[in-house]
């Protein structure tokens, strides 16, 4: 097959944090783009593949058909069955994992110089035309009903999926990917099929790349690997509408701690504010040791081995979250002191100096992230799935140092509302 | 489908690099503390690292869990930092640190940018030696570790469980003991506990440092000499050892029920050899053979008892070679909707003794061989699991060269080097057999 090298299109940019390396896009004849960054010390290729839409792609009535979709990627493709698709990729030392999330679908993949080609191939049956095989389903579908009888009686799923319920209701972030042990039972092959058709399509995709491979060699992987995927997939999940309002939940479950989730609403990715709000969420509860809730809940008081809290802006809603678990008798006095710590940070803002040192731990903790070939492609198709520019590294920690106090303490009056704070709590709390 | 069940994780088949001795170099400071240098240069960053040989199975009796307690209160200021400060100034730095707590290890650890490894070093050797505790600290910090024992055990029945087993598994053992420690033991652990460790056990002659990362190692040895040479060696160090377990006797059973058990399953250890210095064989074989019964798809366990009788949703198989005295080996089985714990249990013991007879499969062998060597190649991605590696083979009794033998070592398995490991180690009379599950309902409503 003669190829025609010239249809690769190739743009570079430079990658600051690490002198000499630079970050290529690749775009394949078939028109697949990428980013890549050549790394050819190590004879091996990290390949990141996503597909936008993930588990909220579930047809209504078919909870649970994508993440089951995607447990039998692995179990049978092409002219291998489950044991046979198992047998080469080990053969080839090949590293493939298939994950789902709310929002999206992840293929991860490893694989060697010495037999890249015959493990490209692999990988793409796994992708384009796995089997779905009624054996491999039973055994796949009885190993998640084994996982949703589990999460059913641990206290941290109970939490996740009370907190999911009332925040989202009837929309899919409403409920959990996995499905439950009814709408699983119920799933057909026809509907397997139906959530590969409808998650993994081209106009969706985002890949990046990390190591022993040119711009060239990349281009034509691409074509082999994802040309043939259907253009277009299902129409993508609504808006969710937010629907959680101030209080507590309790759920009654014995079990000596409780656990608590807790939260409002967030904000997007795109806001303007953004970065306020990330630098803002340092300071609060995202900076491990230094935030304040570790310091008041943890440090101070001992109430909990960990409080955190989180940005979570989803495709389709913003959340601001966070979770701590304390002992029954403990869990209301942590519940008070993060209440009264958020109220304080929206009233009272934050100092000079505490911004000063969320900024350095950003800034400073940013290139440690770029420290491995898998990392690098995780952060690559990261970037692309949250359409941020290929430059963006260059000039991500002067977004974070161009952030204000002003700016800072205006967003969390904005952002944080302590009165709209929902707790839930699943234990024996008490005192709640 | 891979990651349904965190029971027990994957077991780390990965070995050390392709071609160790490019990347790693080694050294030994006057005053006994061992030095490993790691290089990899293709980012400016470094991982800072010292592993204590000391951990759980080194505590005295009665104070379970004060090898942790301590490695919490090590945050808490010396004479020249405030509590806290230690933490802070590493992420005013950019990084992150934290530290873990094994039966053989205490090690603690910093990933910075390069050029702070000499800030590291210095904060890290000042608290090797000047740690300054205040009793209000210990009371709140031991609520925290209690809190950390809730999240870890109290709220987990498979973890109660574990707890249990291992107490069984060893007669006379510190490993019979948790990390963590026994609750009532912890909620008494006191200021003096704790430096009594702390002095016993944290001297340069008794510590490991590894920096892996953008470093050159000469540098590494002129930093090391300059802030950790400086501390003189504790003259007292006993030579580590433990009480021993008597010859096992009997096979133990347990049932473990909880009303929090939602998937029952059947989890089974065996005593067996660990990796020790100039003898790595046997602990070689087990780590194949855990990969040959318990490793994916493939697997003897998986093929028998999910693809052909179809008696399990899950099978499992684990070896913790590196560790300083006696490990386990140990199998798990997840049963299908409808199969009893004993009849799960009769089928793996079923299927382990036909294993034993039919022998290992030479394609099998060699595909995982293959994944062997290629986790070499993997590995150097990596340099933070390199540091783990080395970190926890030199605290657990095995040297550079042991770690750097291994991976050949494990190339040279043979399939009957396999079948005899498993016939020694799989011995009922040194086992024990866990059933966990939820408790028989015993009020049948009319």
């Amino acid at each position: 097959m003669i190829r025609f090298l010239s249809a690769i299109l190739v743009i570079v940019f430079a990658l600051p944090v690490q002198a000499g390396v630079e970050i290529k896009e690749v775009t394949s004849p078939g028109g697949i783009k990428a980013w890549l960054v050549e790394e050819p010390s190590i004879p091996f290729v990290a390949l990141e593949v996503r597909f936008k839409g993930g588990a909220s792609l579930d047809a209504p009535g078919k909870r649970g058909a994508t993440n089951l979709m995607v447990g039998l990627l692995e179990e049978g493709a092409g002219d291998l069955d489950s044991q046979g698709f198992a047998e080469a990729t080990e053969a080839l030392a090949a590293q493939f994992s298939y994950d789902v999330g709310d929002d999206t679908l992840s293929v991860s993949a490893r694989f060697l110089t010495e037999n890249r080609d015959a493990a490209v191939q692999l990988l793409r049956s796994s992708i384009v035309e796995p089997r779905f095989d009624p054996q491999a389903v039973e055994r796949v579908r009885a190993q998640v009903l084994a996982s949703i009888r589990s999460s059913e009686k641990d206290p941290d799923e109970i939490a996740s999926r009370s907190f999911d319920a009332l925040a989202f209701g009837e929309h899919p972030y409403g409920s959990q990917y996995a499905g439950t042990q009814e709408s699983v039972a119920a799933l057909t092959r026809e509907d397997i099929i139906a959530a590969h058709d409808g998650a993994m399509a081209r106009d969706r995709l985002f890949v990046s790349a990390v190591g022993d491979i040119t711009a060239e060699e990349l281009g034509f992987l691409l074509d082999d690997l994802l040309g043939e995927l259907p253009a277009e997939g299902a129409k993508m999940p609504v808006q969710a509408e937010l629907m959680l309002k101030g209080g507590t939940t309790v759920v009654e479950f014995d079990t000596p701690q409780s656990v608590a989730l807790f939260g409002h609403e967030g904000i997007d990715r795109h806001d303007d504010d953004f970065f306020a709000a990330y630098v803002l969420n340092v300071i609060l509860g995202g900076g491990g040791f230094e935030s304040r809730l570790m310091e008041e809940v943890r440090v101070k008081r001992g109430l909990t081995y960990g409080v955190y809290s989180y940005l979570a802006p989803k495709d389709h809603a913003a959340l601001y979250i966070g979770s701590v678990s304390s002992a029954n008798d403990r869990i209301s006095e942590a519940v008070d002191v993060i209440r009264s710590e958020w109220a304080h940070i929206a009233k009272d803002g934050v100092t000079e100096e505490e911004l000063a040192k969320a900024k350095a731990l950003l800034t400073g903790a940013y290139p440690l992230r770029f420290d491995g070939n898998g990392s690098i492609a995780r952060i690559m198709v990261g970037m692309q799935m949250d359409d941020l520019p290929i430059d963006y590294i260059e000039t991500r920690n002067d977004k974070v140092n161009a952030v204000t106090l002003e700016d800072v303490n205006r967003v969390a009056s904005e952002l944080l509302r302590p009165e709209d704070l929902h707790f839930v709590i699943v234990g024996k709390p008490e005192g709640v | 489908m891979k990651r349904l069940f965190a029971l027990a994780g994957a077991i780390l088949l990965a070995a050390a690099p392709l071609k160790a001795e490019d990347t790693v170099t080694d050294f030994v400071l006057d005053n006994g503390m061992q030095v490993v240098v790691i290089e990899d240069h293709r980012a400016p960053v470094v991982t800072h690292m010292v592993w204590y040989r000391a951990g759980s199975a080194d505590e005295p009796a009665g104070s379970s869990g004060i090898a942790h307690f301590l490695e919490h209160l090590l945050f808490k200021g010396t004479k020249t930092l405030e509590p806290g400060e230690f933490s802070a100034t590493v992420a005013a730095n950019g990084g992150r640190d934290n530290a873990f707590t094994s039966y053989d290890y205490t090690a603690y650890f910093q990933r910075v940018a390069a050029d702070r490894l000499e800030l590291m070093m210095q904060m890290e050797s000042d608290r090797m030696v000047n740690l300054q505790l205040g009793e209000a600290e210990i009371l709140t910090e031991r609520d925290v570790i209690i809190e950390e024992r809730n999240q870890r055990t109290e709220n987990s029945p498979g973890a109660l469980m574990r707890e249990q087993l291992n107490a069984a598994q060893y007669l006379n053992h510190r490993y019979g003991v948790p990390i963590i420690g026994w609750r009532h033991e912890m909620v008494n652990l006191s200021l003096e506990d704790a430096l009594s460790f702390y002095e016993t056990y944290y001297a340069p002659n008794n510590a490991v440092l590894v920096v892996a990362g953008d470093v050159e190692p000469d540098a590494v040895l002129e930093l090391a000499n300059t802030y950790y040479g400086k501390i003189p060696p504790n003259p007292e160090l006993e030579p580590r050892a433990r009480s021993q377990e008597p010859p096992q006797t009997s096979a133990r059973r347990m049932v473990f029920e909880d009303p929090r058990v939602a998937q029952p399953y059947v989890t089974r250890s065996y005593l067996a050899p660990e990796r020790d210095p100039g003898n790595q064989e046997t602990a070689a074989a087990l780590t194949i053979l855990a990969e040959v019964l318990g490793g994916g798809t493939t697997s003897v366990l998986t093929e028998k008892l999910q693809f052909e009788q179809q008696v399990a949703v899950y099978t499992g198989a684990w070896y913790r070679g590196t560790s300083l005295d006696d490990t386990t080996f140990d199998l798990t089985i997840v049963p299908s909707q409808g199969v009893s714990l004993q009849d799960a249990e009769d089928a793996m013991d079923a299927a382990i003794a036909e294993f034993l007879e039919e022998g290992v499969d030479r394609d099998h062998l060699e595909r995982i061989k293959m994944q062997l060597r290629a986790s070499q190649i993997y590995a150097r991605d990596s340099v933070d699991s390199l540091a783990n590696r080395y970190g926890a083979a030199l605290t657990s009794g095995l040297t550079i060269s042991d770690v750097q033998a291994w991976p050949d070592i494990l190339q040279a398995v043979t399939e009957d080097d396999i079948i005899s490991a498993a016939k020694q180690v799989f011995n009922r009379k040194t086992s024990v057999t866990g059933w966990l599950k939820a408790p028989e309902n015993v009020e049948v409503s009319q």
